[in-house]
């Protein structure tokens, strides 16, 4: 994230309210260690796989990445646990951004810390404007979703975090501050 | 300033003399832990960010618990205690409890104040979300990511955001058959389970002294299932003698302010909760047990860190106690200490174990996680089709236990043991 804020554009997937970490990664894929690459890159062949089965997939089968850069979501994305593996599955997967109502908060702080994607908050409840598939420009730095229309949806300022995900995540925002030596 | 109990602890780990809501500050934390599922990650990005040969903070402060996947044929899930252990020797780590061994325990919330690492005013980071079970004697805990894991695992220090809190005030006392679950079932259905997020989750009031630390980390325990950071509740004279018994490491309790201003403040009449459960596919859908007699179910499950403690058990044989199941009933004592408990403790002059067996139940299973979050396919008690599941655990997310088609109603150690028995949802104080 140390890049400057970027403006994505592709194919959104929509999903609803309260999608936990056991939807976006079950517990039986949590054998594999995310720091360790290959196993990385198949955590992101898995991500949403838990979603209910009238659910498009995620992931094409046989396919490590998705086909939607952007995620869009109710309220509560991400509760349960806190499995860092969840934002890691979906930025492994490819995907950049979730745009939700609301996050629980360790997998927000997941997403910040790790630098995996960027967890922007809605003022409207997107997931009922948009369907999975429908093209959209995400622009991180503007802070606004764009739909294929043309109108524009502002989203919330990033907030408290902004200096940590401007840094890059917690070890850089660290180093940076001179908490810790640099390496 | 009044401050309150979560607010005072995160002020004293800071080294500031008051923090208020909001406040985005360093603290130093007491305790690391983690486990098997996070753990290989968390040191693999404390070694990527800190260096191979790098030493963590402090060796008393890493807490090493394996509990998910221990009694499984996966490869990967064996790879991953390995990496522990080469771990643990390499950094000469003093509180590792290895699976095999005569000192492995079992699920790491149960462990952790079984084993004295929890202490009141403390602060404890985990790489799990339960980690808020430890609130219950007073400490601040809460759960999170392998990424923060590893940086507190180098530095001993975290930058985290001071919550607002949610006040819970429990007067009176419950009623025969009803217990600490259905408490926190019923606080859950009433803020929704994203009502707590960000927030700590304080439970106060004279209710408190009747419930025992174990119900007191069923309450604590869930927090996380409201959204909430933290759960806790002040340590009183109970909480340090539990304490007092299985540390000597010195600690110093911190309490509420009375007058500590609160984002929101509910109040609660014991005497008035029921058995309850939550049902499918979240754990704010409350539903008095009563009510839900027409549920069939297909399987019992009794475990984890909410509902796999020794009080857990010793609810479930006063109602199985002369009676059988009608359903498979699932038996996974939390930790070893547990596991011993059902053979050391009586009801009516019975074993558990023995009471456990005349009732059908299936044989016990060793100590883990198990099929509290599925797991591997060989997981014990995995739910691996379209069972109906009453459940001591704490989550009934789709999926949680396995199979997405499966259904998960949450429920205490009775409404579970009674139901069993029924083999439709029941409620318990019919059996007592
Ligand atoms: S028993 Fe269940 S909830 Fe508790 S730590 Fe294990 S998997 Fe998590």
């Amino acid at each position: 994230m140390s890049d400057a804020a970027p403006v994505i554009s592709g194919k959104v997937y929509v999903v609803g309210d309260n999608i936990d970490t056991d939807q976006i990664i079950p517990a039986q894929h949590l054998n594999l260690v995310p720091t360790i690459p290959e196993e990385y890159k198949i955590l992101g062949s898995y991500a949403l796989i838990g979603l209910p089965d009238d659910y498009p997939p995620f992931v094409e089968e046989g396919q490590m990445e998705t086909a939607f850069p952007i995620v869009i979501a109710g309220r509560n994305f991400g509760c349960g646990s806190s499995r860092e593996h969840a934002p890691l599955s979906l930025g492994a997967a490819g995907l950049k951004a979730v745009v939700a109502e609301s996050y629980a908060r360790i997998f927000f702080r997941n997403a910040v810390a790790t630098g995996e994607l960027y967890p922007m908050e809605s003022q409207v409840r997107l997931a009922d404007l948009f369907k999975t598939g429908d093209e959209a420009t995400l622009d991180i730095g503007g802070g606004t979703l764009t739909a294929a229309d043309g109108t524009v949806y502002d989203l919330k300022p990033i907030g408290d975090v902004a200096p940590v995900v401007s840094a890059g995540g917690i070890f850089a925002y660290a180093r940076e501050a001179g908490m810790i030596e640099d390496r | 300033m009044s401050m309150t109990i979560t607010e005072k602890i995160l002020a004293r780990a800071a080294g500031r003399d008051e923090v208020k809501p909001g406040d985005n500050i360093w603290v130093n934390a007491d305790i690391l832990l983690t486990h098997d599922v996070c753990g290989p990650g968390t040191i693999g990005v404390f070694k990527r960010e800190f260096g191979e040969d790098a030493a963590v903070w402090s060796r008393e402060g890493v807490v090493i618990i394996p509990d998910h996947y221990i009694f499984t044929k996966d490869v990967k899930a064996h790879r991953n205690i390995d990496i522990l252990r080469e771990f643990v020797q390499a950094q000469d780590l003093p509180y590792y409890y290895d699976p095999g061994t005569a000192n492995y325990k079992g699920v790491c919330h149960v462990a952790m104040p079984q084993e004295g690492h929890v202490r009141p005013g403390e602060v404890i980071f985990g790489t799990d979300s339960h980690t808020c079970t430890h609130g219950a004697l007073g400490a601040f805990a809460t759960g999170i990511g392998n990424t923060d894991a590893g940086f507190v695992m180098g530095t001993g220090k975290l930058l985290i955001k001071v919550p607002e809190t949610l006040r819970f005030t429990l007067n009176g006392q419950l009623q025969k058959g009803v217990t600490a679950k259905d408490i926190i079932l019923r606080a859950i259905g009433d803020v929704g389970v994203d009502g707590a997020t960000y927030c700590a989750m304080e439970f106060d009031g004279d209710g408190i002294e009747g419930l025992t630390i174990e119900d007191r980390m069923t309450i604590c325990n869930m927090a996380i299932e409201a959204g909430g950071k933290n759960g806790i509740i002040a340590s009183d004279d109970k909480a340090e003698a539990y304490v007092r018994a299985r540390t000597d490491k010195p600690f110093t309790p911190l309490y509420s302010d009375p007058d500590s201003p609160v984002r929101e403040h509910r109040t609660y009449d014991l005497s008035e909760l029921v058995p309850c459960v939550a049902e499918p596919n979240l754990p704010d859908k409350y539903a008095v047990a009563a009510d839900r007699t027409e549920v069939k179910l297909t399987r019992a499950y009794i475990g984890s860190c909410t509902g796999g403690k020794i009080s857990d058990f010793i609810m479930a044989a006063q109602i199985l106690k002369g009676r059988k199941v009608s359903v498979d009933t699932f038996l996974v004592p939390a930790t070893q200490e547990v596991a011993e408990g059902l053979m050391s403790e009586h009801v009516d002059g019975q074993s558990l174990v023995e009471i456990f067996a005349d009732a059908d139940c299936l044989d016990i299973a060793p100590p883990s996680c198990a099929a509290c979050l599925g797991g591997p396919l060989d997981t014990f008690g995995r739910a691996n089709t379209d069972e109906v599941v009453i459940s001591t655990t704490n989550r009934n997310f789709i999926g949680r236990m396995g199979s997405k088609q499966a259904q998960i109603y949450l429920a205490s150690p009775y409404t579970a043991a009674a139901s069993a028995v029924a083999g439709h949802i029941a409620d318990p104080r019919e059996f007592l």
